[in-house]
């Protein structure tokens, strides 16, 4: 009890209160101090104790004065108690209630309870330790080993608090951000909604709007990615864009195709007509599109889809039934064919050749062989 | 006398299920007739799938190729649609295989009893597959199930009726 010094309650200016708890008495070691009822007060720097019935009463224990403390059950006849163990008392103390005292040690009665809270904002304040946190001025001191524990104790304190603010700071920008984010996705929401509305008011009202206006319209809503149900219903019409470009392709596809044996597949008709346009590339939506609308322009081209799914871009003078008399020609003289044997027999692609044993055994003229050596083809001896 | 393959059987397309109608049709016919013509060469009367799919019939060493467990499935359905299959479990594991129809071996079965002028008198089943009197026919040896159906075919037609006798089967011609 001797490292008790007079106070006069009043906090100081960085202290701020954390818990009270009445009805409190206090024990120099194990004996019963004079100070037998009382408020027990926790700030962030002290324990105080004030008298219940003499409020000047008022005591007061740094916290930097504890070493550790620890919870006493309660008995028959006994109150809780926290057992506080303290550091030697300092040579240079202010005057208290006691002089001197035999033990290291104060115990806190809670006569009245309290004792599970209190320990608990107790042992936060312990961890905090705020009553070290001295100003930065303070701080360039001439220092003693303890002085200077305590200054790194700080530093660490103020790095982890540093990392923790830039943390939240962190978590703030990222959800705003995201906030602009989900309203741009209303927004386009809406937009496509808008357009869509559109698209259907377009297509009821088909006389009212001109050609042009619409061909327009389904440009921007085509550059906006929407797939409009308009070009597709009305097949004849496509944009203006797909028609010269589909006249465009019949001239320059004319000379490779010849030179290919009359078909290409539309993957090398997209390589080739890029290659040659260098800037302005086309799109393969673009070219399928334009594609499709061969026949209808009458051009010598034809876009040809077989069963498998391949496209290809045949010219109009392809002669189908030669191209499969050819194909079962080869494979008869050669007993069986895969599909590469041929491709490289005939100079096409694999592609096109396998297309091609495929409708001849379509068409009943030859068969297949199907194991773990691959797919062949033999004449149809059936 | 050993078994003599149909062309087909050295033929690599023959074991993989073409895909052009026409020429599916004409492939299970062949298939249909070669498995008959085993059977009946060697006299097997019941087939059990798991087996069949390892034998000689739809697996070809020389040729190396093997038909396809599907396929085999479709040409014993083929089978079983003409009457010349029927299945003995519902697993469709085991089936029994009548590469002479039960109509067919009635038709000889009966024959061979009017020649001899045995109509009006009974046989017990026994008598007509193991008895020394039909050594040469070709029903001879036939299993018990396989000329039951035959008489229960012949029954149809009211050429014949199965009684019981004693422990045993029987049957009158008429």
């Amino acid at each position: 009890m001797d490292r008790f010094i007079w106070a006069n309650g009043l906090l100081e200016i960085n202290e701020t209160l954390v818990i009270q708890q009445r009805g409190v008495r206090l024990y120099d070691g194990d004996e019963k101090a004079k100070f037998d009822m009382g408020t027990l007060l926790l700030s962030t720097h002290r324990l105080l104790w004030r008298d219940a019935k003499n409020h000047e009463c008022c005591i007061a224990i740094p916290l930097s004065q504890i070493v550790f403390f620890e919870e006493q059950a309660a008995g028959i006849g006994k109150s809780a108690k926290i057992v506080v163990h303290l550091h030697p008392a300092s040579a240079n103390r202010e005057p208290g209630p006691y002089q001197s005292s035999p033990y290291n040690y104060i115990k806190l009665s809670f006569r009245e309870h309290g004792q599970i809270e209190f320990y608990r904002r107790l042992t936060e304040t312990m961890t905090q330790r705020r009553w070290e946190r001295v100003p930065a001025s303070q701080l360039i001191q001439p220092t003693n080993t303890s002085q200077a524990g305590r200054t790194r104790a700080v530093g660490i304190v103020g790095i982890e608090r540093k990392l923790e603010e830039k943390r939240k700071e962190t978590d703030k920008n990222i959800s705003e951000a995201f906030e602009d984010l989900s309203k741009l996705m209303e927004k386009a929401k809406e937009m496509v909604e808008l357009s869509k509305s559109i698209a259907n008011k377009i297509k009821d009202k088909q006389g009212d709007i001109t050609e042009d206006e619409t061909i327009r319209f389904k440009s921007y809503l085509l550059s906006m990615g929407i797939a409009n149900p308009v070009t597709r219903e009305t097949h004849g019409s496509g944009t203006h864009y797909h028609l010269q470009l589909a006249k465009q392709l019949a001239q320059i596809l004319q000379t490779p195709l010849e030179e290919r044996g009359g078909m290409m597949a539309l993957t090398e008709v997209y390589c080739l007509v890029n290659r040659a346009r260098g800037m302005e590339l086309l799109s393969p939506e673009d070219l399928v599109n334009a594609c499709k609308l061969f026949e209808n322009l009458k051009l010598p081209l034809r876009l040809r889809i077989f069963d498998s799914g391949v496209m290809v871009v045949q010219l109009q003078s392809h002669n189908e039934q030669e191209m499969i008399t050819s194909a079962v020609d080869n494979v008869s003289d050669k007993g069986s064919l895969t599909a590469e044997e041929l491709a490289k027999l005939l100079g096409i692609s694999v592609l096109l050749s396998k297309e091609r044993l495929l409708l001849a055994e379509k068409m009943g003229n030859l068969c297949r062989d199907d194991s773990v050596e691959g797919l062949r083809f033999y004449p149809n001896l059936f | 006398m050993s078994f003599e393959w149909p062309w087909q059987y050295n033929f690599p397309p023959f074991f993989t299920l073409q895909p052009n109608a026409d020429t599916r049709q004409k492939q299970l016919v062949a298939w249909c007739s070669l498995v008959l013509t085993y059977c009946r060469h060697h006299k097997i009367y019941t087939l059990d799938v798991m087996e069949a799919q390892e034998s000689p019939i739809f697996n070809n060493k020389k040729i190396e190729r093997k038909l396809p467990t599907d396929a085999v499935q479709i040409i014993f359905e083929e089978l079983r649609k003409k009457g010349n299959l029927e299945w003995i479990d519902k697993n469709k594991s085991r089936c029994l295989i009548m590469w002479r129809r039960p109509e067919e071996w009635g038709k000889l079965i009966y024959q061979w009893v009017s020649k001899n002028g045995m109509t009006n008198s009974v046989f017990t089943l026994y008598e007509l597959s193991n008895g020394d009197d039909t050594v040469k026919e070709e029903f001879h040896g036939l299993e018990e199930w396989m000329l039951l159906k035959s008489l229960q075919a012949l029954q149809l037609e009211q050429k014949a009726e199965i009684m019981a006798l004693n422990d045993s089967k029987g049957v009158k011609f008429f």
